[in-house]
């Protein structure tokens, strides 16, 4: 049982953290630094459940965020449709969208998996600049009264910020959950040698597909947020390859496969980014600080922090998973 | 002349610089099965090698490309053992995260001394001109270098004993470490040539169009294809591939707007992907 | 022994007195220190850099009484929209900025605008021309820039002067600015009756114009418009120029109006670039430096002569500093009614911001120029003001070669 799990109770803490920390005193500069590190939870979260769960190393995952944005955005700006149906739309329509890609891409292993991934990366993003209906490179802008429904942009950034936490929330309980079931088992068998897992009646393709599609749905969602937040959206913003790339390394960083090593891992690496963007004399050198990290995490600690952590105290693998 | 041709002889002429980009990538990852992110930064200090040299030297840019591939191999000695070396047998998540972490170190070192303003190599060869089209000497002597290099590869790689190594640990690294073949020498030294390839094609660039440090990411992006189209550890196989590459580019763009290039370019690499997963050119499916 | 101690006593009072008086004022903007925009903004920011360090020396801005010190803060927003948000949060709430400036560009600026407008911050925009951004209601956008659509109607209107046979290719960058001025200038193209025979955008980060070129020549174009930003259009000049494609007339968006543009040798000349201004205009300033006094300062500090992004940059300090100076005080209500109420011509010409409620802060009062690249009698490129013709310091050369 899921409710039985204390890190449940742990990621329902963060949630509530997250909601309260810039409430409280009206810290607006506070939410904006924690809204990037919720995003940063989000991808990466669900980027585990490809390649920490299955073992398929997805390097286009930025896709589903981008199309998620853009579908959302479009329903906002050209439908005026409502935030919320928006998001919940897009989720769908890009789940939809990876299922049928992952029926054809998923049929590939290693590293050819992880190149169609980037092959339709580039070709998704290539399309969109040349979309008509969704501005093409420009992209779309998103009006002043869009915000109106939700009380002008001041008060909508604030509902937007809770419903990105909202959604980290969803993605963390997503992680534990599937982790804890049957799929998930089925899943970790694929991952560590899928001719057995065939062999014993795991129906792999179907599993893959499905992993696949379900690791679309939150990125998507939260695509649609932050553009909206953001007001604009283009491709260049919407597809970027280095944010595809980082999610990768966020997960590194943390430790793969597990639930609380991805939310760990997100969150330091934006924080750290963050920091060395702002601060004065590091700015300069913040690409070469963060790949020197993140060489020193995988040649000292490959299972990541976490995987640290279980080193160091074996017990935590039982509260942190 | 009709349009088409000329966009065709240009998508000839380009292609063959893609093919020599994507050689490198191409005989690391057929070698070692390590797939070098740190490729697309390499082609850019090739572009910025290309750069102070003939800055320097002022003597013409095509006699640079013998200290540049010398240049490139020290280079690649250095990222071998920095970054490759404990990563080889690991899984194939390990390499792309410590390449990629060279990555960023050198696209963030290049960023803090060149930023990322676009720079130019002053250096042109004059073209021929048929007609009202004209293909620029640059561009004839930026393919011809690539395939003679491409050409110098692959005899190193039939007729010398290290070049006969680096295959057999290819095909069958254990067995070449049963016939007494060092594999971790073979390995460094096909690292280091592929290092230097990318550093050659990002030198030739330099003298085609202007760059900037982010520069070789494009070219990084079109190796996978080419290297894909090709078949991994094909090196001259990616030569012929990155031509049809450009062959194709010329061969669509009079009919279509440029911007959807990409998309036919990408949508055929992961259709190849799904239909031919070794390689076009390869019908062995081991 | 006294007298020490008199001198001593009204030093120290003087200190207390300026003490009181003297009060800082923050600034806050992102520049794209590295990424695609990074050598127009980095012209841009130097301009905000010089009018600093010249209010400054002179004491401060003087208003109601008071002396204001002028202080930056500011941060690399990467060419890059993510971050843009967090970081003009950052300057109007941790930096305290009293006062924000736009980072480079029409989309990055749009993204900020989200920000400022919510905490109601005055922000002066530079580098962001397109019209989009001050038609979605905003409030507190002060536009210093003319608005994109005048960038290549004016090239139109020259070019009918000279050759109204002229057949005209557009070929530009696929981003929201040169969209934004291609669109309305290929309709009045068409409505004064030239033929445009070739159009086509090309991806913000394009390197090989190969393609587009040939398409260009098959075209039988004579005039090519377009370009974009500097990577783009210092790429595509040279390319033209390799493949020898015979055009009368190129002129391409802000690149070639950076001095880096002479770097591109034989292929900088002829090159037209609509500016927002040019060393060579001689508008009688009635607030501020003169356009000579200006070159002459920026010239001396960076060794390089100032771009139009650098006097857009240090005319956005100007109009705000006069509007404080009305003001009375660094209030944002009042300040905002004395920009509202802005009408004045400085070295970098007419600001008037328009007050209508659908399109508030748009720039109604400035006017864009053509600049060519003309070999001077060394032979070097040097850049000539051609447009508008009573403002001119040389003629437009056409055709090119």
């Amino acid at each position: 049982m899921i409710l039985r799990r204390p890190l449940l109770w742990l990621i329902l803490l963060l949630a509530a953290l997250f909601a309260w920390l810039p409430l409280h005193g009206n810290n607006v500069s506070l939410r904006e630094d924690l809204i990037l590190v919720a995003l940063a939870i989000i991808l990466t979260s669900n980027l585990n459940l490809m390649i920490g769960y299955t073992g398929y190393v997805n390097f286009g995952h930025i896709v589903f965020y981008g199309l998620g944005g853009y579908v959302g955005v479009y329903l906002m700006t050209v439908r005026g449709w409502h935030l919320v149906p928006s998001a919940v739309t897009a989720g769908f329509a890009v789940s939809l969208m990876a299922l049928l890609f992952g029926l054809g891409i998923l049929r590939l292993r290693g590293a050819y998996f992880a190149l169609a991934t980037i092959g339709v990366l580039v070709a998704v993003q290539s399309f969109v600049s040349n979309f008509e209906p969704w501005g093409r490179s420009t992209g779309m802008y998103v009006s002043f009264e869009s915000y109106a429904p939700l009380g002008g942009p001041r008060h909508a950034l604030w509902t937007t910020y809770f419903l990105i936490v909202a959604v980290m929330a969803l993605s963390l309980i997503l992680s534990l959950g599937i982790k804890a079931s049957k799929f998930g088992l089925g899943l970790f068998a694929i991952r560590e040698d899928e001719d057995a897992a065939i062999v014993l009646g795991v129906n792999a393709t179907i599993y893959k597909a499905i992993i696949y599609s379900v690791s679309a749905f939150l990125p998507a969602v939260a695509g649609t947020l932050m553009f909206f937040k953001n007001g604009t959206i283009d491709p260049s913003i919407a597809f970027e390859f280095m944010l595809s790339l980082e999610g990768i390394v966020m997960l590194m960083l943390g430790g793969q496969g597990t639930v609380a090593g991805s939310a760990l891992g997100g969150g330091l690496y934006e924080r750290l980014r963050s920091y060395l963007l702002t601060s004065p004399r590091l700015s300069e050198f913040h690409l070469v600080i963060a790949g020197a990290l993140l060489l020193l995490v995988i040649r000292l600690a490959p299972g990541g922090l976490i995987g640290w952590l279980y080193r160091l105290v074996p017990r935590s693998r039982e509260v942190i998973e | 002349m009709s349009g088409i041709f000329a966009s065709m002889i240009d998508g000839l002429l380009i292609g063959s610089v893609y093919g020599l980009a994507a050689m490198g990538l191409s005989l690391i990852w057929g070698v070692m099965d390590v797939i070098n992110l740190t490729h697309g930064a390499m082609i850019a200090l090739g572009m910025f090698g290309m750069y102070l040299l003939f800055n320097a030297t002022a003597i013409n840019a095509y006699l640079l490309l013998a200290p540049m591939i010398a240049g490139g191999l020290i280079l690649g000695v250095i990222i071998y053992w920095l970054a490759v070396n404990w990563v080889v047998d690991r899984p194939i998540l390990m390499s792309l995260l410590s390449t990629f972490a060279v990555n960023m170190m050198v696209i963030g070192i290049g960023t803090a001394i060149w930023s990322t303003s676009p720079y130019n190599v002053d250096f042109s060869v004059p073209g021929i001109t048929v007609g009202e089209y004209t293909f620029t000497g640059n561009h004839m002597f930026a393919a011809l270098s690539a395939v003679l290099i491409a050409l110098l590869l692959e005899m190193f790689l039939r007729r010398t004993r290290t070049g006969k190594a680096i295959r057999a640990v290819a095909d069958n690294r254990d067995a070449a470490e049963l016939m007494g073949i060092s594999s971790t020498r073979v390995l460094m030294v096909a690292f280091a040539i592929g290092i230097a390839l990318a550093v050659a094609s990002g030198a030739l660039v330099s003298t085609l169009f202007p760059f900037t440090i982010l520069s070789g990411a494009g070219y990084q992006l079109k190796s996978f294809v080419v290297t894909v189209l090709a078949g991994l550890g094909k090196p001259f196989g990616a030569l012929v591939a990155g031509v049809l590459l450009g062959l194709l580019e010329g061969a669509v763009s009079p009919f279509i707007a440029i911007s959807w290039i990409p998309l036919i370019e990408f949508g055929l690499f992961v259709l190849v992907l799904i239909v031919f997963p070794r390689g076009i050119f390869s019908r062995a499916t081991a | 022994m006294k007298r020490f101690a008199f001198i001593a006593l009204l030093l120290s009072s003087c200190f207390i007195a300026t003490a009181f008086s003297q009060q800082t004022i923050t600034l806050g903007f992102t520049v794209s220190r590295t990424g695609a925009l990074n050598v127009d903004s980095v012209e841009q920011y130097r301009g905000f850099e010089l009018w600093r360090d010249q209010v400054n020396a002179a004491g401060g801005i003087k208003a109601g009484g008071k002396n204001y010190k002028v202080q930056f803060a500011s941060y690399d927003d990467e060419s890059n929209s993510k971050r843009v948000q967090q970081l003009y949060t950052r300057l109007i709430l941790e930096d305290k900025a009293d006062f924000l400036f736009s980072p480079y560009s029409s989309s990055l600026t749009a993204t900020a605008a989200v920000v400022t407008e919510q905490n109601e911050k005055i922000m002066l925009t530079t580098g962001a021309a397109e019209e989009k951004t001050y038609k979605l209601g905003n409030q507190c956008l002060y536009q210093m820039f003319a608005p994109a659509t005048q960038y290549l109607t004016v090239a139109i209107d020259a070019l009918k002067a000279k050759d109204p046979k002229a057949t005209v290719a557009f070929v530009y960058e696929d981003a929201s600015f040169s969209v934004a001025v291609v669109t309305p200038a290929k309709a009045y193209a068409q409505q004064q009756g030239f033929n445009v025979v070739f159009s086509e955008a090309y991806a913000p980060n394009t390197t090989d114009f190969g393609a587009i070129i040939d398409k260009v020549i098959g075209s039988k174009a004579t005039v090519l418009l377009g370009g974009g930003h500097y990577a783009d259009g210092s790429t595509l000049a040279r390319q033209l120029y390799g493949h020898k494609v015979p055009l009368k007339m190129i002129t391409l968006l802000v690149a070639p109006d950076s001095p880096q543009w002479a770097e591109l040798g034989d292929a900088a000349v002829g090159v037209i670039v609509p500016s927002q201004w040019e060393p060579q205009s001689t508008f009688k300033a009635q607030y501020g430096p003169s356009g000579a006094d200006f070159g002459k300062a920026y010239t001396a500090k960076y060794n390089t002569p100032p771009s139009y992004e650098s006097a857009g940059g240090y005319a956005s300090g100007l109009i705000l500093q006069r509007a404080i100076e009305q003001a009375g005080g660094i209030d944002t209500a009042k300040v905002a009614a004395a920009l509202n109420a802005t009408d004045v011509t400085t070295f970098y010409g007419r600001t008037k911001f328009s007050t209508q409620p659908s399109e508030h802060g748009l720039q109604v009062g400035h006017a864009i120029f053509l600049a060519q690249w003309q070999k001077d009698k060394s032979g070097k490129p040097v850049k000539q003001v051609i447009w508008p013709l009573a403002g001119k310091s040389a003629d437009l050369v056409y055709p090119i070669h």
